[in-house]
């Protein structure tokens, strides 16, 4: 099978055509030997996109997703590879999950999915889950999104079991004993009567993960960080040369916790959207380069979960098909950073952390790609999304950057109908 | 006339004029209280149903005889004993209720923002009972009513409020409330009760009872809601009573004509010692008349208004 791309600006790259021959980039080939030519009609080539941070619901609620539609809205967004977080039913956290999730998305075929284990049994921080035996199966990190490591001492041993296997750990951070609100805590909170999450719970926590990262010279990786406060200690840290890094989402530089003054669910997250300094506190750290990912946390639920009163509904939002295009209307656009930094974001990094390999656009790299509209605004529309999940705060929000076909391994696993 | 939304969730959404055209129609309801034959025909022909998830006596039992003396159908449901405790959810009760042709469902539910979730799928006009720690309207507008029966403005008026403040949905509607007519309000309370950015709210976090107190118009207490007792917000019910407590040397420390108020139901001896509560300077039962004639006026201007579309 042998394609081209034509009238395609490429990133990084003053190249205008993508020659790609059994799946992977190649030389230059003639019109005539070519099984497709597409016409990119001026869009933008990308690598194919890396979300380290995605809910798949599969096994056990594929009523609010399963492998097979997270994956399309996966490649929709403009993703070829994800991770998947362990909070399924059961609980990844054995190798027959993790084979049985791999069997799944390869029957899916859309994007390649990189499962991530349980650290401990059963999300708890009591016993260590089987981190080598889930790593041979096929897992590339451990956590207990969700339900953060509670205490230090069930961290540090999660830290150190995964570094004998060379597994990267990833923490959601919020103290327990602190937190337990449906919402940011301060003067929205207030207002509307909601019980409040405070910044303090997911700084005390950072702060807990740097010390013992630092203490044990072992990687540590913080989940989704909203706050001022964390991203100041996770920049002072790295320039001590601590081995933390660290995500964000889109959700966190977009939105703030006055969003939720209409007890809209689909506001509604954890960590939880904080204050205008945080946000504009997020958005440096994008900047300085404190912050090494973005992700999308993509948590997609029934309506039935969110059709309810507020601290009823679960928490999460889904977040694949809209992420790219946040990413450049509101980061790249107005020049805050460049196309080459939301790719180490979006691509590079993820794929370095946990060590996945993907990004190449070089001959004989496969050829995973995104072909991206940078210059035509577009409506984000929920209905016309391919997740289950109809839970975004973004319906109806103006962009600029819509995929117009994404590959993985040179297979289209996403197209726009035009 | 009439009020400008379909609902009354909060004071958050009434204007300064919609405030005091309760309160003046209020005190023209209250005149058919006061009367032999209690029977108007301004809600005849109208229903109105109570769905409590959460116990009350006060706030139920003024709503449904304010419905009743206007001649209204009325009805009550609770969540134990419906469908609530078969798991329905409120969205699909709420819903049931709306297609028997009810005009009007008064609602209190343990979830701040729950009659937000549902007002606008329902035809019904829908009154906040009180929902979760955000607001209970209807409670703001019988103090406030109290109020005003014995000021001729607020502006300027110091209202001082005593308590948890935390949990409770009666001060941030009083505050919103009396903050929208020009009150002052001073707020103070245990710090594990003060929630964060109160003051952002437009009150005064007081450095004790007495700095509450001091030169009050009208002071209110709160209830301690012993239910949070296991939760350590405080250590005992005699350290609260001796550190919290409006005693009767701190009320002097009120205007001369200042007047003690409280929503009920009260803990005799933890909040307010009993010599406080039975104080010739007390409204407590007045509030209670007035929670009637109140809730006539909500009830009344939210159908005017509809009579008017």
């Amino acid at each position: 099978m042998k394609t081209i791309i034509k009238n395609c600006r490429v990133f990084n790259s003053d190249k205008s055509v993508i020659y790609i021959d059994d799946g992977r980039f190649a030389d230059e080939f003639s019109e005539n030997e070519a099984d497709e030519v597409i016409d990119a009609k001026g869009a933008t080539v990308l690598p194919g996109l890396v979300d380290m941070h995605v809910h798949f619901r599969e096994p056990g609620y594929e009523y609010k997703e399963t492998i097979a539609t997270g994956s399309a809205a996966a490649a929709k967004g403009g993703f070829t590879s994800v991770c998947t977080m362990p909070n399924t039913f059961p609980v990844c956290d054995n190798a027959a999950v993790v084979s049985g999730i791999l069997k799944k998305a390869e029957q899916a075929g859309l994007v390649r999915v990189y499962p991530i284990g349980a650290a401990g049994k059963g999300l708890e921080s009591e016993e260590l889950a089987e981190i080598g035996l889930m790593k041979e199966a096929g897992i590339v990190a451990v956590s207990n999104d969700g339900k953060p490591i509670a205490t230090s001492g069930f961290m540090r041993k999660v830290l150190e079991y995964s570094a004998d296997f060379d597994i990267p750990v990833l923490n959601h951070e919020e103290d327990p004993t602190i937190s337990g609100g449906a919402m940011n805590e301060g003067e929205v909170s207030t207002s509307i009567g909601i019980r409040g999450c405070p910044t303090a719970a997911e700084d005390i926590m950072i702060a807990r993960d740097i010390i013992l990262s630092e203490y044990l010279n072992i990687p540590v990786h913080i989940c989704h960080v909203s706050t001022k406060g964390g991203l100041r200690m996770i920049r002072e840290a790295k320039a001590r040369g601590v081995k933390v890094t660290c995500e964000t989402c889109p959700h966190y530089f977009t939105l703030t916790d006055s969003s939720c003054e209409n007890y809209d669910t689909n506001f509604k997250m954890h960590p939880p959207l904080r204050s205008e300094e945080d946000r504009l506190a997020v958005i440096e750290a994008i900047k300085d380069g404190t912050v090494d990912c973005i992700v999308t946390d993509h948590a997609p639920h029934h309506q039935d979960d969110k059709e309810v009163e507020f601290s009823h509904a679960l928490n999460g939002i889904v977040g694949l098909e809209s992420s790219f295009a946040l990413c450049y209307t509101y980061l790249v656009k107005p020049g805050i950073i460049t196309m080459e930094r939301l790719m180490d974001l979006m691509c590079y990094n993820p794929s370095s952390i946990l060590k996945l390999g993907r990004g190449g656009m070089d001959k004989g790299d496969d050829a995973d790609l995104t072909l991206m509209d940078l210059e035509n605004e577009f409506v984000f529309e929920k209905d016309k999304m391919l997740t289950k999940g109809r839970n975004t705060p973004f319906d109806g929000w103006k962009l600029y950057g819509e995929t117009m076909l994404t590959m993985m391994k040179g297979k289209k696993t996403y197209e726009k109908l035009c | 006339m009439g009020l400008k939304s379909k609902d009354l969730l909060g004071m958050k959404q009434l204007t300064p004029e919609e405030i005091m055209e309760i309160l003046d129609t209020a005190k023209t309801m209250k005149l058919v209280i006061s009367s032999a034959n209690k029977k108007t025909s301004h809600l005849q022909g109208k229903s109105v149903v109570t769905l409590f998830y959460e116990n009350s006596t006060r706030t139920r039992l003024s709503f449904e005889l304010a419905s009743k003396y206007m001649g209204s159908a009325s009805a009550n449901i609770s969540a134990t004993g419906s469908s609530v405790a078969k798991g329905e959810s409120l969205l699909d009760t709420a819903r049931t209720i709306d297609s028997m042709g009810t005009d009007i469902i008064i609602m209190r539910h343990p979830q701040s923002g729950a009659p937000h979730s549902i007002a606008d799928k329902l035809k019904a006009s829908i009154v906040n009972a009180g929902d979760g720690m955000n607001e209970h309207p209807t409670q703001a507008l019988l103090d406030m009513l109290t109020m005003y029966e014995r000021f001729d403005k607020f502006e300027g008026k110091n209202i001082a409020i005593c308590g948890d403040i935390y949990h409770s949905r009666v001060v941030r509607s009083n505050a919103i409330g009396l903050a929208k007519l020009g009150a002052k309000v001073s707020v103070y309370g245990p710090r594990t009760m003060m929630p964060i950015g109160i003051e952002k709210m437009g009150v005064r976090v007081a450095s004790s009872v007495e700095d509450c107190v001091k030169d009050a118009d009208a002071v209110m207490g709160l209830r301690v809601q012993l239910e949070r007792m296991k939760s350590s917000l405080f250590p005992s019910v005699a350290e609260y009573a001796k550190f919290y407590a409006i005693t009767p040397e701190a009320l002097k420390l009120a205007k001369p004509d200042a007047f003690l108020m409280h929503p009920g139901p009260c803990n005799h001896g933890v909040e307010l010692p009993t010599a406080v509560y039975d104080c010739e300077q007390s409204v407590i039962n007045e509030q209670v008349t007035n929670g009637v004639a109140v809730r006539m006026a909500v009830l009344y201007l939210l159908m005017a208004r509809r009579n008017n579309l």
